[in-house]
């Protein structure tokens, strides 16, 4: 078994290239669970953890887009300035773990592990992220809906990194809740993410932990559009806010386990998603 | 690297690690490889915090880090936070504020409270909340913990106000 400490991409995607297969790990969060259980062989790990070119990002010239590396740690985006920048990321991230698991746990592995119930993914869909994907001899753009393929299966090739996320800079409000068994230190049973794009008129919704991988409710989202203008102010009502909520919640396919039911969890998403859409409407306006 | 020889910097001392596994956790290479046991190691997943270290300035389980991808990091654990032998201020607030039962979640706790205070010399008690929130303690209920750390806070403040 070797272990390659790289200390700049190119180093990572040259020792990627001379050990197919290798793991790669940021924090280890996930790995490291595996590996404790044995749960997984181990042969070659690339770390990244020293490649700081990975732990940058930075808003487009045109301040329409922030590009995250894939190593930044959730504990980066809790605080400002990301926290402001992309406010439903901060929120997921600060539900992420312990201050101890945010300290080390990325988006990078977030996308790598690609659990249905990965915080950072819902965020990730709502937003429509792309993926930066770079190999020793290539590098491609994924959309985040092409990029999860199902349950801990995702579209990066062995051969390369998940470098970064683009996400877009948008004036509206974001949100995002779940609901587990406990306050802190708690793995989604479901969550939920809801983005408003003021000036796009688009209210996107993202659910995490109710289907293979996370699901962006495009029908409901369409039906919202088609029932009230979605350019800035909001004018939505509780009917409408709980009619959207069902609907968003019918087209999530839930299971039971050992973390809750499909019936439950069908039931939190009609609710979040109603709670963050009425978040949505008061979203900039006086308090009542 | 495979199964060679890798060096670890603890509490300011460099350790060479020999015959190890390189998938080895930093947990088990402590307490095991470098004979520091105060590091303890309970949920091995990252739930419990009673193996926490800190790491390049920032509270982790040293369950979850791989060691052999920390030979480049300064690494502090609860054996390297009294310099003298001596009790430090948190642990004895700890002893005088009953904090400590059972006693195997401690270490974690006084690495995290020293991590918090270190940083942070006034929280308040959501932020002392938020900090140990990844330290499980099955004994006591926290409210002891929690006024072990406020009166750590509260001395360190007096300490600075003389």
């Amino acid at each position: 078994m070797t272990v390659v400490n790289a200390t700049s991409l190119q180093q990572a995607l040259e020792a990627l290239h001379d050990h197919p297969g290798a793991r790669l790990v940021q924090g280890g969060t996930d790995l490291m669970v595996e590996v404790n259980f044995n749960r997984t062989t181990l042969h070659d790990v690339v770390a990244l953890r020293r490649v700081n070119e990975l732990k940058r990002w930075h808003i487009a010239e045109d301040s329409q887009t922030i590009r995250l590396g894939a190593g930044i740690p959730y504990a980066e985006m809790e605080r400002s300035p990301l926290c402001h920048h992309l406010p439903a990321l901060a929120q997921a991230a600060r539900t992420v773990g312990s201050p101890q698991i945010r300290a080390a746990g990325s988006l990078g592995g977030n996308l790598g592990t690609c659990s249905p119930a990965g915080d950072g993914l819902p965020v990730l869909s709502a937003l429509d992220a792309t993926v930066h994907l770079q190999s020793l001899d290539a590098s491609r753009d994924l959309s985040i809906h092409e990029f999860m393929l199902g349950v801990k299966k995702n579209a990066r090739q062995p051969n390369e990194v998940i470098v970064a996320v683009t996400l877009p800079v948008l004036n509206g409000f974001q949100g995002y809740a779940k609901v587990g068994t406990r306050n802190a230190m708690v793995i989604s049973a479901a969550s939920v993410c809801v983005v408003h794009d003021a000036l796009g008129g688009t209210i996107r919704v993202a659910l995490g932990a109710v289907a293979p991988t996370v699901v962006r409710t495009r029908e409901a989202e369409a039906w919202l559009a088609s029932q009230t203008n979605l350019a800035a102010p909001l004018t939505v009502t509780a009917e409408l806010a709980r009619e959207f909520g069902r609907r968003a919640a019918a087209e999530c396919s839930p299971i039971d386990d050992h973390r809750s039911t499909a019936s439950y969890r069908r039931h939190a998403i009609a609710v979040l998603v109603e709670r963050l859409l009425l978040r949505a409407n008061d979203h900039g306006k006086s308090p009542r | 690297m495979s199964n060679e020889i890798y060096r670890l910097t603890v509490n300011g001392i460099e350790h060479e690690v020999k015959d190890a596994w390189a998938g080895e956790s930093l947990l088990y290479v402590l307490r095991e490889r470098l004979g520091l046991p105060g590091t303890k190691g309970a949920c091995e997943q990252g739930e419990c915090g009673s193996c926490t270290v800190v790491m390049d300035g920032e509270a982790v389980c040293s369950c979850l880090v791989m060691a052999a991808t920390a030979v480049d990091a300064d690494i502090t654990t609860v054996e390297g936070l009294s310099l003298d032998g001596e009790p430090t201020d948190v642990q004895q607030s700890f002893v005088e504020a009953g904090g400590v039962q059972c006693g195997f979640c401690t270490p974690g706790l006084i690495v995290a409270v020293h991590h918090l205070l270190d940083r942070n010399p006034s929280p308040d008690e959501l932020a002392i909340k938020e900090a140990i929130s990844g330290n499980i303690c099955r004994c006591t209920g926290y409210g002891r913990i929690f006024a072990a750390v406020e009166r750590a806070r509260d001395q360190r403040r007096a300490m600075q106000a003389k």
